[in-house]
């Protein structure tokens, strides 16, 4: 009988050496869960499928290397169906029900903003993807923002432009707005306002137009007979395509056209408008040119564009996937750099440090944008037919502005339409 | 700013606007105008059309009106099967009202589904001769991207117009429309009229979503911009005209790009839609209604 107890001890005991010695190793088991909500459906699902494939590579390419501090990543994520409305309990699921280590935006101003509060209430490290200001208000903390707008993203987003009309010779004199009636194209244009202000542009023509506009023939017409040396205009994929077509129709020849003209940086527009792009001079994030040929960009885009046609993505992939990756890049390298997967811990650090990424050399300034404006103005040159294989090298959208990373000079007076 | 090769302008390009908007309202006119089936899936119809026209031009080269009139046939066959669907579920046992619509946005989101999945949410654009080159008359402009679609608009709305009033199939749908128990005392089908005038709705939805991709670029939930626009056509021009969808499209053509021009574009909504409001309230069953 005495035997017996000793013997149920000593099993016992045995279970529990191995358990205790085995729960460390359960614990590094265990994933690092990093959950975020992304426009899967709806307008901005093309550019929300494309962030989560980078994302997805970038954690492929962190587990190959054995995850985060020894634990595996893994995304957990939800369709915000491009509606700012679905955000909010999207990330409170994700934070109190799924309980994700860190969390990531969705794609977009319009999709950043709604989350905010919920993240900044449980004092999360925010990592967003392509907001402009949309943390001028809120002022959070451990809010950083991955689109190069610089540290005043409302003005700097669109001083490229007017640098480069400033320095052409005859000076133009005049300028016509034309922006979507939306948050994200109303906010490019109020800063384009105030830069025109301030490098002496008279404003002759500012309209909005609806996002639903079937045909643009109208507003061309009005503005070229304003006559605006300058035409800067703020819109959406379809008014982009929308507005190039009826200006090149109406013959509407200003010294410069462009601005913020949202879809033009993809394969689909890009092959399907070809040579009436040429002498366009459009905003920018990343483009094939030498001198943004950063470590790691050009594997990732290997990465991208091998996966890219099965799912039907922009096969190109410059525009958003690059800095998708990075926005989660740079929370790994936080993480393994503090060692610590504590929010203020990774918070301060990335508040306080210098990132090297795939869309090269990152740091934030205290508002969380970056600390020096990178935002590029380009101009579609040499574009011959309508083959996409052009667009993947250098030489089509040759960048004017910022100077530390021109890759080439502006053809002014923008030639007109061919 | 005001000119009057402004003007001049601005009103043809309204027309030719308008001609289009006459040509993705027809099918609509057919179906909830004639038939009084609140068709709402009528522009993912359309966004379909623009899908099958994107295929054949990437593919073969195809002219996207031509492709648009190759599948004419099959989209007639699809309206048919639709409609037969609608009947059985809905229309045969009463519950067309609330449940007919519901069956209807059903198949609108379906339609947006499968073309997210087969195609993709990018956005697709068709390639032809015409598309970014204009011509002039005098000093008006005339754009090739607006002119074709006002064209196939015009031919749409007349060859409708006469095989409704010149036919004696197209009088029994008209009659169907009017009195549907009189038509079957008359010993004609009225549920076998009613399949039949659907589908020619759902047909021309092929060559209005043709029309559709030559003006912009398509995706999946594009649909949805233009589920007001052509209701309000429908309704502007009385409840069953296609004359008066016609002209109801040249008006709205005309005020948005006249608002546009001369107002702002942000007005051409707010402008069109008052008009519509402004008509009702004087003809409540719009400009052409009986």
């Amino acid at each position: 009988m005495s035997r017996i107890p000793k013997f149920v001890i000593s099993v016992l005991a045995l279970f529990a050496t191995i358990v205790i010695s085995f729960v460390p190793v359960a614990q590094a088991a265990k994933p690092v869960k990093i959950g975020f909500g992304m426009a899967l459906t709806g307008g901005l699902a093309l550019a929300g499928r494309a962030a989560v494939l980078a994302m997805k590579i970038w954690r492929d390419d962190v587990n190959k290397r054995g995850g985060l501090l020894g634990r595996k990543v893994e995304l957990v994520y939800y369709d915000d169906k491009t509606k700012p409305a679905e955000v909010p309990a999207i990330y409170a699921k994700l934070i109190d029900v799924d309980k994700v280590d860190f969390v990531v935006s969705g794609y977009g101003t319009n999709l950043i903003v709604p989350a905010i509060p919920t993240v900044a209430d449980r004092k999360m490290v925010f990592m967003t993807l392509f907001g402009l200001a949309a943390n001028s208000k809120l002022k959070y903390r451990y809010y950083f923002q991955i689109m190069p707008a610089g540290p005043k993203p409302m003005t700097d987003w669109s001083n490229g432009y007017f640098e480069i009309a400033a320095k052409q010779k005859p000076k133009p004199k005049t300028i016509a707005f034309l922006a979507a009636d939306a948050e994200f194209a109303r906010n490019a244009v109020a800063g384009a306002r105030q830069n025109a202000k301030k490098y002496g542009f008279k404003i002759v023509y500012d309209k909005t137009y609806p996002p639903k506009t079937a045909d643009f023939t109208s507003t061309l017409r009005a503005i070229k007979a304003a006559n605006a040396d300058l035409v800067y205009i703020a819109s959406y994929p379809p008014g982009s395509v929308g507005v190039t077509k009826a200006a090149k129709e109406i013959g509407l020849k200003p010294k410069l056209f462009g601005g913020t003209m949202v879809g033009l940086q993809y394969a689909a527009f890009l092959k399907n408008l070809g040579p009436m792009l040429n002498g366009m001079v459009n905003y920018d994030f990343w483009v094939p040119e030498s001198t943004l040929d950063f470590p790691g960009i050009e594997e990732f885009l290997k990465k991208y564009q091998a996966r890219a046609p099965k799912e039907k993505l922009d096969p190109l992939g410059h525009y958003l996937p690059p800095f998708a990756y990075s926005y989660v890049q740079i929370l790994g390298q936080a993480i393994e750099a503090t060692k610590s997967f504590d929010q203020k811990t990774v918070g301060e650090y990335i508040r306080t440090h210098e990132f090297t990424t795939v869309v090269g050399k990152v740091k934030f300034a205290p508002n969380g944008e970056w600390a020096t404006t990178r935002m590029l103005m380009v101009q579609y040159q040499n574009i011959v037919g309508h083959d996409v294989k052009q667009f993947f090298g250098p030489g089509k959208r040759v960048v004017l502005y910022p100077k530390s990373v021109r890759s080439g000079n502006i053809i002014y007076p923008f030639p007109g339409f061919k | 700013m005001f000119t009057f090769e402004l003007l001049a302008n601005v009103l043809v390009a309204g027309i030719l606007l308008g001609g289009f908007y006459a040509a993705i309202s027809l099918g609509l006119s057919l179906s909830f105008g004639l038939l009084d089936i609140v068709n709402i899936a009528h522009p993912a119809f359309i966004i379909f059309g623009s899908y099958m026209a994107y295929l054949l031009n990437t593919t073969w080269g195809v002219d996207p009106v031509l492709a648009g009139l190759l599948f004419a046939g099959p989209f007639y066959f699809l309206g048919v099967t639709v409609y037969r669907i609608y009947y059985e579920s809905f229309e045969k046992t009463g519950a067309e009202s609330l449940r007919g619509l519901v069956f209807f946005f059903g198949i609108f989101f379906l339609i947006e589904v499968i073309f997210i999945i087969t195609f993709g949410v990018d956005y697709r654009l068709v390639r032809a001769p015409y598309i970014g080159e204009s011509f002039h008359v005098g000093v008006v402009g005339i754009a090739g991207r607006l002119f074709v679609p006002f064209l196939v608009g015009v031919a749409m709305t007349v060859a409708l117009y006469l095989f409704l009033s010149k036919t004696f199939f197209g009088k029994a749908v008209m009659g169907v429309a009017q009195d549907s128990l009189a038509v079957r005392l008359m010993g004609a089908d009225p549920t076998r009229l009613k399949t039949i005038a659907f589908g020619i709705g759902i047909a021309t939805t092929s060559v209005a979503g043709a029309l559709l991709i030559i003006i912009g670029p398509v995706e999946p939930s594009i649909g949805r911009d233009y589920i007001g626009r052509v209701f309000a056509i429908t309704v502007l021009g009385g409840m069953g005209s296609i004359a008066g969808t016609f002209v109801a499209a040249l008006i709205l053509g005309v005020a948005e790009s006249l608002t546009s021009a001369f107002f702002g574009p942000s007005w051409s909504l707010a402008v069109s839609f008052g008009i519509l409001l402004l008509v009702l309230a004087v003809r409540p069953a719009g400009l052409f209604g009986r």
